[in-house]
């Protein structure tokens, strides 16, 4: 019987079934991938060159030094933390009536509009961007990184707020409409309790993702514990270096860890 | 929610009053650590500047608009190597990512006790640290240019494919392991046909997810001097060009948002 | 010819689910394993291909002791047992060819797997298998693209790619409708009988276990309470393996509810 069947069998493709367009498409990467690799010119001698500062760094990464510089960091870090802290709670107060606006089924027409346009500026740049801006407004220091913090914060916390808004229990609001109730009624008794946990657990994420960004707006004169960083490369400190990241790190860890526990703890 | 019995008969109360005490307990801390915390960060901050800045933004908006519109002429380079910085990085991110993946998840790993560890600290190495601080590093040791920008997008993207990749490993399906198993296949064999499959499309979706945020990520690395929009904004910025800096901002925004609609009608059709 | 002795399996949570199994299955014998859930069927079975390790006991299958065999030889192993298994355990994005070549994929290197490049032989092999089982057309769908049915036959084809020395099979009907379980059980009663292939099938339901096997093996609590033909379950022995319940009722209403999805015994079974 195996004699009459084939002998041969080959995987039919998934996408792009057309033999032609496959190969064009092969084609178009690799010509993509050639003049892509073009434009990288790379000065050999001097990676060859950076290879032992490389070495460096990995040094002062595995024995890092934190008393030379500590003033320097402990300044840094306080700021960081504090930014982190205050542009948190700032960014919730903010964005707990921005999502509600834009949530489409409690929100009028215009409030919705006015709030999705707020949620989709403060998404679409970059914080090092903002930062940027803000630092020009507001002088140097933690009060710019603050702001931009905060304001970053703001698009991240209110859409996905929103989104869970939108994700209610349709039943839950109806019946307490029911009521008779008013519409901050709804709101407390029906979409409230619905959203709370899921609140608390973003703000929780939003506060380890401030944490990071604090560390990086510092590089453009928005204050943190970047600052120190970018001071410590420019002089070639690696050991110093090494050990604020290896603090970033650290807290980074005890951040995301306590976090989950906290909304295990709320849930 | 308990029942208390008083003088005047059963009464309601939401919470009882010792969660009630630990919640305004827990309500007043933040408070106070709010506070504190402004408290410390505001002790350098000059409040004059801060009343200036009204005037600062005028200032700036007035010139910032209108944009330098000729300038985008000047951009179609730096805007080139931004999509091949985040390209480029997202492939070696992906390539180094998926390795680290396999090592990291449970049910892969080939020693939960050594090696799983070290895949999970080198997913939270390269997680906790931002692409701009990885670009600021590796300028100071191989020197400014595209390949530091490539290597820090590379080395932040490995921590982050690697970390939603290994947990869909670990969300497979055991039943269809089991089954290529008991045909006497290898582990290879077991990975390649029982595996691979089914983490497939999260693949995809994830690299795609991560060069859309590289994309991002890339447009501001030539602050540092990887390379770059960036490159030219920090060369308008010293200038204090700020309609050259409003013209940047507009090709970042719409590079930005193509990149969102790729990818997630790339998205789209994987899943 | 499969030979058990002494089989026991002590899970490290302490559960004991197997008890001092000892039988022996000659060549074309179709064995039906029945019990209540949690008797140790699944558990039995997967012993038998190494997929649970058994804790004492020896289990041997041509001569050659399974209990002790590790890496290569384990592999070498299990590539002549092949396994059916509950709900179909298809790699399910994968095509219909590619989870009947993967039957194969103990003979095969790791490249040729990984490239698809199988031997003329096994993709012949495959071609017909597919035939046999009725699905001649639809070796390139994707495997969840397929019915219950029809996965569970893909199922077999996988199994029989393998040219097996001994079947096992772990609960093949449980997701199927009645006819359908018929179906598939009739499908392997032929093939076990054209290649002269010991089988055991773990399955819940005594009607079907009955109708399609040459012996009875019944567990409990993991350990062997009935062994002989299918004509010997009485509802006393039945008692023994399930506990008591009105066993003549039971039977009216399986064979008068043939269209319901889950047959009465299986109720009765996990209500044990």
């Amino acid at each position: 019987m195996s004699n009459t069947m084939p002998t041969t069998w080959k995987r039919p493709p998934v996408v792009l079934k057309n033999p032609f367009w496959r190969r064009v498409f092969y084609l178009g990467v690799l010509v993509y991938l050639v003049l892509a690799l073009q434009t990288v010119d790379v000065n050999w001698t001097r990676v060859y060159e950076g290879l032992e500062r490389g070495w460096r760094f990995i040094e002062g990464f595995l024995l890092p030094d934190f008393t030379t510089r500590w003033t320097d960091i402990r300044a840094g870090l306080i700021e960081s933390l504090t930014m982190t802290v205050t542009s948190t709670v700032a960014g919730v107060l903010v964005s707990v009536p921005i999502g509600i606006g834009a949530a489409r089924n409690l929100a009028p027409a215009p409030v919705y509009l006015f709030c999705r346009s707020i949620i989709t500026l403060s998404r679409s740049f970059q914080e090092v961007i903002i930062a940027i801006l803000l630092v020009a407004m507001f002088g140097f220091g933690p009060f710019a990184g603050f702001l931009t913090l905060a304001f970053a914060s703001i698009g991240f916390l209110s859409k996905l707020l929103a989104e869970d808004i939108e994700a209610c229990d349709h039943n839950q609001i109806e019946a307490i409409r029911a009521t008779g109730a008013s519409w901050w009624q709804v709101v407390n008794y029906a979409v409230q309790p619905q959203v709370m946990p899921r609140l608390v657990g973003l703000s929780l994420y939003r506060m380890d993702i401030n944490f990071r960004e604090s560390a990086v707006i510092g590089i453009v004169g928005a204050g943190g514990i970047g600052a120190t960083l970018n001071t410590a490369i420019d002089r070639y400190e690696y050991d110093s270096a090494g050990a604020i990241l290896i603090i970033i790190i650290a807290i980074v860890l005890v951040v995301e860890y306590s976090s989950s526990h906290i909304r295990r703890w709320v849930q | 929610m308990t029942q208390a019995q008083t003088q005047t008969g059963p009464t309601w109360q939401f919470r009882s009053g010792k969660q009630q005490l630990l919640r305004w307990a827990g309500w007043f801390w933040l408070v106070a650590l709010t506070v504190f915390c402004w408290e410390l960060m505001n002790r350098d901050t000059i409040w004059a500047f801060v009343a200036d800045a009204p005037d600062q933004a005028a200032d700036i908006g007035d010139r910032m608009f209108p944009p330098a519109w000729g300038y985008v002429n000047e951009l179609w380079g730096p805007l080139w190597d931004t999509l091949n910085i985040a390209t480029l990085g997202t492939i070696i991110g992906v390539v180094i990512a998926i390795p680290v993946a396999f090592l990291a998840a449970s049910n892969t790993t080939p020693s939960r006790r050594f090696v799983r560890p070290v895949a999970l600290l080198i997913i939270v190495t390269s997680r906790s640290i931002n692409s701009l601080i990885w670009a600021l590093l590796l300028v100071a040791i191989i020197g400014p240019g595209l390949l530091s920008g490539i290597v820090a997008i590379g080395l932040r993207s490995i921590g982050f494919v690697a970390k939603l990749l290994y947990e869909a490993i670990e969300e497979i399906d055991v039943r269809q392991v089991e089954a290529v198993r008991a045909t006497g296949a290898s582990g290879a064999q077991i990975i390649d046909y029982a595996v691979v499959p089914q983490i497939l499309p999260a693949f995809w979706g994830i690299s795609v997810f991560r060069w859309d945020i590289n994309i991002r990520e890339s447009t501001i690395l030539g602050l540092v001097g990887a390379g770059g929009l960036g490159l030219q904004l920090q060369a308008s910025l010293s200038t204090l060009a700020w309609n050259q800096v409003t013209m940047i901002f507009v090709v970042i925004l719409i590079t930005v948002v193509a990149s969102e609609w790729v990818s997630a009608r790339v998205r789209q059709a994987v899943l | 010819m499969l030979e058990l002795k002494q089989l026991s399996k002590t899970y490290h949570t302490g559960d004991r689910a197997l008890t001092d199994i000892s039988f022996t299955v000659p060549a074309g014998q179709v064995v039906g394993l029945i019990g209540p859930s949690g008797a140790g069927k699944s558990t039995l079975i997967r012993c038998i291909n190494r997929l649970v390790e058994p804790s004492g006991g020896s289990i041997s299958l041509a001569n050659t002791e399974l209990t002790s065999l590790r890496g290569r030889a384990l592999r070498k192993a299990r590539r002549r047992i092949g396994m059916i298994f509950q709900e179909y355990a298809l790699v399910e994005r994968l095509t219909v060819m590619e989870n009947v070549l993967s039957g194969r994929l103990g003979y095969v290197p790791v490249w040729r797997s990984f490239l698809r490049r199988f031997n003329g032989d096994d993709i012949a092999l495959a071609f017909s298998l597919l035939e046999k089982v009725g699905l001649g057309e639809h070796h390139n769908k994707r495997a969840d693209a397929l019915s219950g049915g029809q996965r569970q036959r893909v199922g077999i084809a996988r199994a029989l790619e393998q040219n097996p020395e001994l079947l096992l099979v772990d609960e093949p009907t449980a997701s199927l409708d009645p006819k359908t379980s018929r179906q598939i059980m009739r499908l392997i009663q032929t093939v076990c009988r054209e290649r002269n292939l010991p089988a055991i099938i773990n399955i819940h339901d005594v009607m079907l276990a009955q109708q399609f096997s040459d012996r009875i093996i019944g567990l409990r609590a993991g350990e062997v309470v009935f062994d002989g033909k299918p004509e010997g379950l009485t509802d006393d022995v039945l008692t023994r393996i399930y506990g008591q319940e009105d066993w003549a009722q039971v039977r009216q209403d399986q064979s008068g509810t043939d269209t319901e999805k889950r047959s009465p015994a299986i109720d009765v079974a996990e209500g044990v």
